[in-house]
């Protein structure tokens, strides 16, 4: 089982460090599943787990060039304190309702995201070069 | 290159968090595709900011987690130290891929994200 929790640790950091989300996608089933935690420990626990992949990704991406740190702060920061909101919300709103509403629209915006990413490759080569050198 | 005006900044931060609260989907998952349709973020500098957003945010709540005793550290090291080797790996690949595939590829994770919202 631990393992298993390890290999799935890793998965979800390269996840995380290919797509710049914080893999809690993976981690919070494995310490339901896997690790044998009940829901609101998992999600509690992901969170801590995130920190230092984020961090070490965050500073990667900084040598490599790509990091925005003003943004970054920023956008953390506001999300910090409107994440209580949502948290709040999700305690008063018909819930499995606004759910299926927040699932057709990720796949609007997949699908705006796939055809401007093929509108690019079509475009011709990466102009970016590797390492943002 | 510019960096987004503080409106800007604070529309993402408090779009991304709610979303996360309501839904327990991480920040990225909201922040990624809007840096990039919205801000005009390459995919690269998108997952850069979308990180450093995520130190901030995970950091308080795991704080708030933390006072109401719901975190178990041992699992979240069983976890988090082999994820610390996977997003050393996750980074170097993603510098050499296309920022364009890697934009594709994450419309497939949103494609999963929307599934697991529904059916979750």
């Amino acid at each position: 089982m631990i393992a298993l929790a390890i290999i799935i640790g890793v998965a979800a950091g390269v996840l995380s460090g290919l797509f710049g989300v914080g893999g809690g996608v993976l981690l919070v089933p494995t310490l339901a599943l896997v690790l044998g935690l009940d829901h609101v420990e998992a999600e509690a626990t992901s969170l801590l787990a995130i920190i230092p992949v984020a961090a070490v990704g965050a500073w990667r991406q900084r040598s490599y060039g790509n990091l925005d740190v003003r943004s970054g702060l920023a956008i953390g920061a506001f999300a910090a304190v409107a994440a209580v909101a949502g948290v709040v919300l999700v305690n008063a709103l018909p819930v499995e309702l606004v759910r299926y509403a927040f699932a057709v629209l990720m796949l609007y915006v997949a699908w705006r995201m796939a055809t401007s990413a093929i509108r690019q490759l079509r475009a011709g080569p990466d102009p970016t070069p590797p390492d943002g050198q | 290159m510019t960096s987004p005006r503080i409106s800007q900044l604070a529309i993402l931060g408090i779009a991304t968090g709610i979303f996360s609260g309501l839904f327990g989907v991480g920040g990225g998952i909201v922040l990624v595709p809007l840096l990039v349709l919205w801000i005009g973020f390459d995919e690269r500098r998108a997952a850069a900011t979308s990180l450093l957003a995520i130190v901030i945010a995970a950091s308080a709540g795991a704080v708030a987690q933390m006072i109401y005793g719901n975190i178990d550290v041992v699992s979240a090291l069983t976890l988090g130290v082999p994820a610390v080797g996977g997003v050393l790996i996750g980074t170097w690949l993603q510098q050499r891929i296309p920022v364009a595939v890697a934009q594709l590829l994450f419309s497939g994770l949103l494609v999963f994200a929307a599934v697991l919202v529904a059916f979750e």
